[in-house]
């Protein structure tokens, strides 16, 4: 298979995360669609470590699933915290910042 | 062969990537979650990435989506009632993916790399196998591996620092309560219990006013210091 066809479904899968992040609510499924924008970005990073024949691209595809999962925990420990402080789970609720 | 089973793996992922974005309730959104991931590492396979494939699997799919699971489960997956999210916004949002792909298209058909063509590099036999990824870990890429082993610890200590059971600052009796360490360091020496007005601060003595109560010596504490 070509790497075109690679990075094509990477695209694809990163506009479908960014759709996602836009137009839900849900910060658990935001951050379910952060995911979804990450793997997009190390798939195309894979495809072009097969392209060049090089191992660097897989490392750095290793590096962004580590600092995807620290994001995860993160922002999982966030809404339990908001969970328990009754704060409704909702990403337009959360206007305190706004001034 | 190769063909057939990308273009199965790759309806699979985008199939998932789309439940999780469209099914309204989150637990089964993780769910679709996992499903993409394991056609991801599928293609990883098919990209001759090997450990990173394994990896994906086992810590994403294993163990991350264990933890979103667990979390859905607590919060209670609430369903998003969806009354004041328009149909325009909704439309919007899709316009806004559409976009994103079209220019992004642009620049994948655009680029003058001719490799994009192309099966990419000839294969050598070892190629992404743990043991090359590891001997790179260690040598070309030591710092990263540190500097992101440091990143997963201060990640784990801030998770749990963020959903203790009652999250923000200590309760009073708590900031008054005497440590080992208090022993061993002199009296002020501005640590962060004594800037929010907690142990060591100068208390009046009990019995030296009628409002000696802790909490009337940290109001009053606050403008002298």
């Amino acid at each position: 298979m070509n790497v075109n066809w690679f990075l094509t479904v990477s695209a694809l899968i990163f506009c479908i995360g960014a759709g996602g992040v836009i137009s839900r609510r849900n910060p658990l499924v935001i951050l379910l669609c952060l995911e979804l924008m990450l793997n997009a970005a190390n798939l195309a990073l894979i495809a072009f470590s097969r392209m060049h024949g090089n191992h660097d691209g897989q490392i750095f595809a290793i590096i962004v699933m580590v600092v995807a999962a620290c994001e995860v925990t993160v922002g999982l420990g966030v809404i339990v915290a908001m969970y328990r402080r009754r704060v409704p789970i909702d990403v337009d609720e959360l206007r305190e910042l706004q001034g | 062969m190769a063909e057939v089973l990308f273009f199965l793996t790759a309806i699979g992922a985008i199939t998932g990537a789309v439940g999780v974005i469209a099914l309204r309730n989150p637990f089964y959104s993780v769910l679709a979650l996992v499903a993409h991931l394991i056609s991801l590492a599928l293609l990883f396979l098919l990209l001759r990435a090997e450990f990173v494939a394994a990896a994906q699997v086992i810590v994403y799919a294993g163990a991350v989506m264990v933890l979103y699971v667990f979390v859905v489960s607590y919060v209670g997956g609430t369903q998003e009632s969806g009354h004041r999210l328009t149909k325009g916004f909704k439309l919007a949002s899709v316009a806004f993916g559409a976009a994103l792909f079209a220019v992004l298209a642009i620049a994948i058909l655009g680029s003058g790399l001719q490799a994009l063509d192309t099966e990419g590099a000839p294969y050598q036999a070892g190629f992404g196998s743990p043991r090359e990824i590891g001997k790179l870990l260690l040598t070309d890429f030591l710092l990263p591996f540190e500097v992101a082993s440091f990143l997963l610890h201060i990640a784990a200590v801030g998770a749990v620092t963020l959903a203790r059971r009652r999250g923000g600052l200590e309760t009073q009796g708590e900031l008054n309560a005497y440590t080992a360490l208090d022993f061993a360091r002199p009296a002020i020496t501005g640590t962060m219990a004594e800037a929010v007005g907690g142990r060591h601060q100068r208390m009046p003595e009990p019995g030296a006013g009628a409002d000696a109560s802790p909490a009337a010596a940290i109001v009053d504490s606050e403008p002298s210091a």
